[in-house]
């Protein structure tokens, strides 16, 4: 998929201005205060509930004492663990939540290790209302298939 | 028959280099003269503000700074500093985050400060040889500056980093000058956004009377 540097398997371009759901739960997990705000703020638009981690072994931390996210936006470039290491413990772990990285203008070798890692998705930052809305109606689909 | 006078706001010409926000601007008041005939009714009193101009007047000033707001914002956009992704964040602005674009915009200006001060002293140490962890800065920058919008800002963070993945440490310097004008350049400019939205907030805030 083309136009923001996505590196995934294409997605349904829908229209997602109704997408407005309160039982989905989502991660974000960022090393910037500004992105983190940002998604924060984009995301709860949409009606979801969102926690937010500094870095990679926050989240998985996270996910160890219980906690589940339908949806964890995950930073490439951290601080103590970055966004490929933490998205695969993620899977080690068992985790099947969407995992969509999102990343500076990397080379595409570089977004290809990360998605090997196990995400789902792959941006470039930062997302956009239409990015966000598209991987809602993924998220919504997938619920409605469990 | 007779006309309203059209009133002309005289301000001088900035620096001819610059943007001249506002000009003399003629301004139609017929209007708001339809109002005076409430002016006769018995026991009626214009209020007055503090200025000692009519209130409603007053509403004249939010428009015209509405227009140099939006005036300075095409530049932005026409000069590459800015782009569509501003918009973006102004649109994530309602009532329940009034303040959501100026909160952004300051964190932006915190992160990147201490960004330009870590890059600034990895390239002014003699033995600097991490280049791995400039680009490390370079990422956050470039992700920081595309989230709000900062297109020139970005641009130079991405040859930036081109020239740190070369180990070029000549063009490094070069590049992290560049970075730091143009960084400066952009926080002029914000600055000048808000100064700009504040004045015309205020100037909004005004209503007209309420006429029973």
């Amino acid at each position: 998929m083309s136009g923001n540097g996505a590196s995934s398997s294409s997605l349904n371009m829908i229209s997602g201005e109704d997408v407005v759901n309160n039982n989905l739960t989502a991660l974000v997990v960022d090393d910037s205060p500004l992105l983190r705000l940002l998604h924060e703020i984009h995301l709860k638009k949409y009606g979801l509930k969102v926690q937010v981690a500094e870095n990679g072994k926050v989240a998985v931390d996270l996910f160890h004492l219980g906690a589940s996210f339908d949806l964890v936006l995950m930073d490439k470039e951290m601080p103590v663990m970055n966004g490929v290491e933490a998205t695969k413990e993620l899977r080690a772990m068992g985790v099947t939540s969407m995992i969509v990285g999102v990343t500076s203008k990397d080379g595409p070798g570089e977004q290809q290790a990360f998605m090997e890692a196990g995400l789902d998705y792959c941006f470039e930052k930062p997302l956009t209302p239409e990015i966000i809305s598209i991987l809602l109606e993924e998220l919504n689909k997938h619920n409605k298939k469990d | 028959r007779w006309k309203p006078r059209l009133l002309e706001c005289e301000i001088p010409a900035s620096n001819p280099k610059s943007l001249q926000i506002s000009k003399p601007k003629k301004v139609n008041l017929r209007p708001h003269f339809l109002l005076l005939k409430f002016a006769f009714l018995p026991g009626f009193k214009y209020p007055v503000a503090k200025t000692g101009l009519p209130l409603w007047m007053l509403g004249l000033d939010a428009d015209r700074l509405r227009a140099d707001l939006n005036r300075l914002l095409a530049f932005l956009f026409h000069l590459g500093i800015l782009d569509e992704q501003y918009l973006q964040l102004q649109q994530l602005q309602d009532e329940s985050s009034p303040n959501f674009v100026s909160e952004v915009v300051n964190i932006y200006f915190h992160e990147s400060e201490k960004l330009l001060r870590n890059l600034r002293s990895l390239l002014m140490d003699r033995d600097f040889s991490d280049y791995d962890k400039m680009g490390i800065h370079l990422n956050q920058f470039i992700g920081s500056s595309s989230s709000i919008g900062a297109k020139r800002v970005r641009n130079v963070c991405v040859a930036f980093r081109a020239a740190s993945d070369q180990n070029n440490r000549a063009g490094c310097l070069r590049a992290l000058e560049l970075l730091e004008h143009e960084y400066c350049i952009l926080k002029n400019k914000l600055h000048e956004l808000f100064q700009i939205e504040q004045q015309r907030l205020l100037a909004a805030g005004v209503r007209y009377p309420m006429l029973n």
